[in-house]
């Protein structure tokens, strides 16, 4: 894409790179406090019950323990939706999963704290656990629900229920010449961030708390601090260190951040918790394990008429973001088909396991699995190559979904044809030899959402700007840097219209107390939000210096330029100061200077109908990913042999960071597709509901042998109000992975695979099953030509 | 709880410390909470995810696996170690230029596996790149662009060799 930028659009470094690859970044668990003692959290053993007695008082009587907490020090529930806070930060009568907290230690050494632990004495009455979402929502009340109805005869363990229909779903069912048919299972996975949670807490003894927190929303967190510490928040301060990954694991609350104040406000002294790799698997909020049953129906030519989807989503044992994640499950699935008729009815129900919340592609990856299947099904029926049924089916741009979302700039037929051509499919698809296959699929995701999380009319995201007479700039941002680059964009942005050097561009950062608010980084709003509001501060701050080093020189504005560290004049570039004597005349021309620049979302653009914001976004991206495997009809062992990604980004700020999203997010789908189970053991493997493999060891996910030969071919589409017309690239890329995965799976012997995942057990069991059906075989070619795309 | 503490002699990035440490102390937590060399990261702190790596007496070892007292009197190399006075390590310089670390937190471990490899096999493969990361995991990159770097930094040490030689 050509581009009168400089900078934009080219390869960069990062502002913190060579401080990560040098050992000097600091990340939360790096810092040490004078004084600073050792918090632990007492964990619950059993997956439900009553708490009818805690006695600390031989743990406050040990040398070295500075203090005790338990649930009756914090009765203020919490939660990251402001309509479902069910948690308390450490609980106060029940316990809802085997890992949930229920007292809290703050002493001298690690070695105190966990002796400390020992000595809490908890009496427990044990409860019937719901541990199968299926069991969850059929409860009749005859035990106890996992948390209380909110009604006399609902059932408690429903945390929400979504019916949409848009349409007439029936009707496209009833005139479609083929009707697709079938239940998909996605079991849940996690994140699995290789930094492990860690906070730190310090009271001043008078009125003030500093928080350190490796976490994705200091701002949420700034807000649920000062109502559960029943503090204001102007006397909170949330400090938030490089974080070590987290991929919307840490995009809430946890309970070691309440914990590690109230000890602190209880000591005296700075108290950090760092949670061990057992408890990360415990705070959880990964993927929920969704069970979907989808009716799809097409005609003989290849159009879609009708999609009918109904979906119980595996909760476990809290809210956290569930009534977005239910939402989610449907309306993110408009796109890039059209669809004439849709419907979705989503329950998400609470089981005594760990909290699901959000992960990389929050809510959207489990359907788009189930549907993309779906879609290959359908091709197949009506004698099509599955590309040319997705580009018959393509939903154009500038236009609006069945659910009324509107979509602006659109690359996903660019993204089919990239790995069209890339992967060879024409010489591919169903002509490889029986046991190889391709596979095709793709998606769509938001770059952010219209609304916040609790309502207000407040910019999603804001820097401030300042230059000064050394040529310098600094940008306070508050957005959340998890190693996505956020703070790069800012700064790549800042050099971009202010002409100076990248490595003149301070990026001051992840401090409540002098960055403005940005709400964090989750649902892939970061680049579309900060990115406008840099340039909105950006380009305050340029037309000051224009219009000062213009008047020196006696000439417009507009013909001076900022670039490459200089202030030129258009007309004749011979005329030139260094920019830094040019920030010196703006300076003298208009005092000392420093803008802020925000962003907010457009509000207008949805459906009028309840639940239509959620799901609305200013842009969306598009993805398509073809997949290459071999499958081992003896063992079922499946090897992803190369994937290749497209994805339309809008545009590409810097291609490597892009990139690195890319095919950081295909080798995370492909770890769910192939390796990863989030599961709990049953009453006859051991203690029911009890983590199953709380390890990095257990967790099988994939490592450089496994990972497949990644490919990214960037799409740019430009959009028309992305920051110089760039989307998002973090989450969009993981979609297709899964059933592109899937696709070709069955392209290689002529197994669907339905449920995830595709371990060699799982995909063994569905070969024995098409042996004996006589249907292992390679499947036949389309008959019908294809149409070649416009 | 008292825990019995020791005085341990260890020798990192060159220098000799002496300090005293719980008996029962790993190398990982030594280096991190008494040294303060917090370049090596504690992702699991069971040997399953090679963040921890070191360099012991040049090989790539689990520092959260090895009981201090193993490390007395050989030589430790961490992260921090890398670099020279001359500056980065080609190796951390390609990290930066290639996008190897996104989120870093695995960046200091695979460094010290990628030193290692290096050291022993100057232009090494693709497959042996990928053999010598298998202990180190990485939730970020999906790998791609740290095959990158480290064949990039392969390729800058063996042409300044090669000039040294000429």
């Amino acid at each position: 894409m050509k581009s009168d930028k400089r900078l934009i659009g080219t390869p960069m470094r990062k502002v913190e790179g060579l401080a990560k690859s040098t050992g000097r970044a600091v990340y939360t668990d790096d810092i040490t406090l004078p004084g600073m003692l050792h918090g632990k959290i007492l964990r619950s053993p059993h997956a439900h019950a009553r708490i009818i007695s805690i006695d600390t008082s031989r743990a406050e009587a040990m040398e070295g323990v500075h203090a005790v907490i338990t649930g009756q020090d914090m009765p203020t529930t919490y939660g990251i939706i402001p309509w479902t806070p069910d948690e308390y930060p450490l609980c106060v009568d029940r316990v809802r999963y085997i890992g949930d907290g229920v007292a809290a230690v703050a002493a001298v050494d690690e070695d105190t704290a966990l002796s400390a632990l020992d000595a809490i004495d908890v009496e427990y009455e044990e409860l019937p656990a719901f541990f199968d979402p299926r069991d969850a929502a059929a409860a009749d009340g005859s035990t106890p629900y996992v948390h209380d109805a909110r009604k006399e005869g609902w059932n408690g363990n429903v945390t929400k229920m979504v019916q949409l229909e848009f349409g007439e779903v029936e009707a496209g069912l009833a005139e479609a010449d083929v009707v697709v048919e079938d239940e998909y299972f996605f079991e849940g996975t996690t994140h699995a961030a290789i930094e492990p949670h860690c906070a730190i807490g310090q009271w001043d003894g008078v009125n003030r708390m500093t928080v350190w927190s490796a976490t994705q929303v200091p701002h949420y967190l700034h807000r649920e601090l000062a109502r559960v510490l029943e503090l204001d928040q102007a006397q909170i301060r949330v400090l938030q260190p490089l974080v070590g990954g987290a991929f919307g694991g840490k995009s809430e609350p946890f309970d070691l951040e309440f914990c590690v104040a109230k000890l602190s406000m209880a000591s005296g002294r700075p108290v950090k918790i760092l949670y061990t790799r057992e408890e990360v698997f415990y705070a959880h909020r990964g993927r929920h394990p969704f069970h979907m049953h989808y009716r799809t129906g097409a005609t003989r030519d290849g159009k879609l008429t009708s999609v009918d989807a109904k979906i119980l989503l595996d909760g476990g044992a809290y809210a956290s973001f569930g009534l977005v994640t239910t939402y989610y499950s449907g309306q993110l699935l408009c796109a890039p088909y059209e669809m004439p008729a849709y419907r979705f009815d989503s329950t998400r129900v609470y089981t005594n396991k760990p909290a699901c919340g959000p992960k990389r592609g929050h809510g959207s990856v489990q359907p788009r699995f189930a549907f993309e299947v779906q879609i290959d099904k359908l091709a197949e029926r009506v004698d099509l190559d599955p590309f040319e049924f997705r580009r018959r089916n393509f939903i154009g741009e500038n236009t609006r979904t069945i659910n009324e979302l509107r979509v602006t700039s659109n690359g996903f037929l660019d993204c089919l044809s990239s790995v069209e051509l890339a992967s060879g499919w024409s010489e591919k698809f169903r002509k490889l030899p029986f046991g190889r296959g391709v596979g095709v699929a793709g998606s769509t995701y938001i770059c952010g959402t219209n609304y916040p999380i609790y309502p207000n009319e407040m910019p999603q995201s804001a820097v401030q700007m300042q230059i000064d007479r050394s040529g310098r700039v600094a940008v306070f941002s508050g957005a959340s840097e998890i190693g996505q680059g956020c703070d790069s964009v800012v700064a790549y942005i800042a050099a971009e219209e202010l002409g100076v050097p990248l490595e003149w561009v301070r990026v001051l950062r992840g401090d409540t107390d002098f960055t403005p608010v940005d709400l964090g980084a989750y649902s892939s709003r970061v680049t579309f939000m900060l990115g406008n509001a840099a340039i909105d501060a950006a380009t305050k701050l340029r037309k000051m210096v224009q219009e000062a080093v213009a008047k020196t020189w006696d000439v417009a504005p507009g013909e001076v330029l900022l670039a490459g560290g200089f202030a030129v004049w258009a007309q004749d570039t011979s005329r030139q100061m260094p920019i830094a004597e040019a920030f010196n005349v703006a300076e003298s021309a208009f005092g000392t200077l420093g803008a802020t620049g925000w962003y907010n979302t457009p509000k207008d653009v949805h459906g009028e109908y309840r639940g239509g914001t959620i799901g609305a976004s200013p842009a969306y991206s598009f993805t398509a990913h073809v997949a290459e495997v071999d499958v081992d009809v003896d063992t079922g062992i499946v090897e992803v042999k190369k994937i290749w990604v497209a994805h339309d980004c809008g545009r590409a700020l810097n291609p490597v960071l892009v990139e690195g999203q890319m095919e950081g997010s295909a080798y995370m789908g492909f770890g769910e597709a192939l390796m990863e189970e989030h599961i709990f053991k049953d009453a006859d493997h051991g203690r029911a509901g009890l983590h199953n493999a709380p390890s990095l060891l257990d967790y099988r996910m994939p490592t450089s042998l496994d990972t497949p030969e990644l490919e990214s071919l960037i799409v740019e589409s430009i959009d028309p109000e992305g920051p110089y017309g760039a989307k998002e690239a973090g989450e969009g890329p993981l979609h297709p992975s899964i059933p592109a995965i899937a696709n070709a799976i069955y392209d290689a012997v002529g197994v669907r695979m339905d449920r995830l995942p595709f371990t060699a057990p799982n995909v063994w069991r569905g070969v024995e099953q098409a042996r004996a059906d006589g249907t292992l075989v390679k499947p036949a070619a389309p008959v019908a030509s294809p149409i070649a795309a416009d | 709880m008292e825990s019995k503490q020791e005085i341990v002699r260890l020798r990192v990035n060159g220098d000799l410390h002496q300090v005293g440490v719980p008996t029962h102390f790993t190398l990982l937590e030594t280096l991190r909470y008494a040294l303060g060399l917090t370049g090596s990261k504690q992702g699991c702190d069971k040997g399953d995810c090679g963040a921890c790596t070191v360099l012991v007496d040049g090989t790539p070892t689990l520092a959260c696996l090895t009981p201090v007292w193993e490390a007395e009197g050989r030589t430790i190399v961490t992260v921090e170690g890398l670099a020279t006075a001359d500056g980065p390590h080609p190796l951390q310089d390609e990290f930066d230029r290639n996008g190897a670390a996104q989120c870093g937190f695995c960046t200091p471990g695979i460094l010290c596996s990628a030193a290692a490899l290096l050291e022993a096999n100057a232009t090494p493969s693709r497959t042996e790149i990928q053999e010598a990361l298998s202990g180190n995991l990485c939730r970020c990159t999906g790998y791609a662009k740290i095959y990158d770097a480290i064949e990039a930094a392969a390729t800058r040490i063996d042409d300044s060799a090669q000039d040294q030689a000429k």
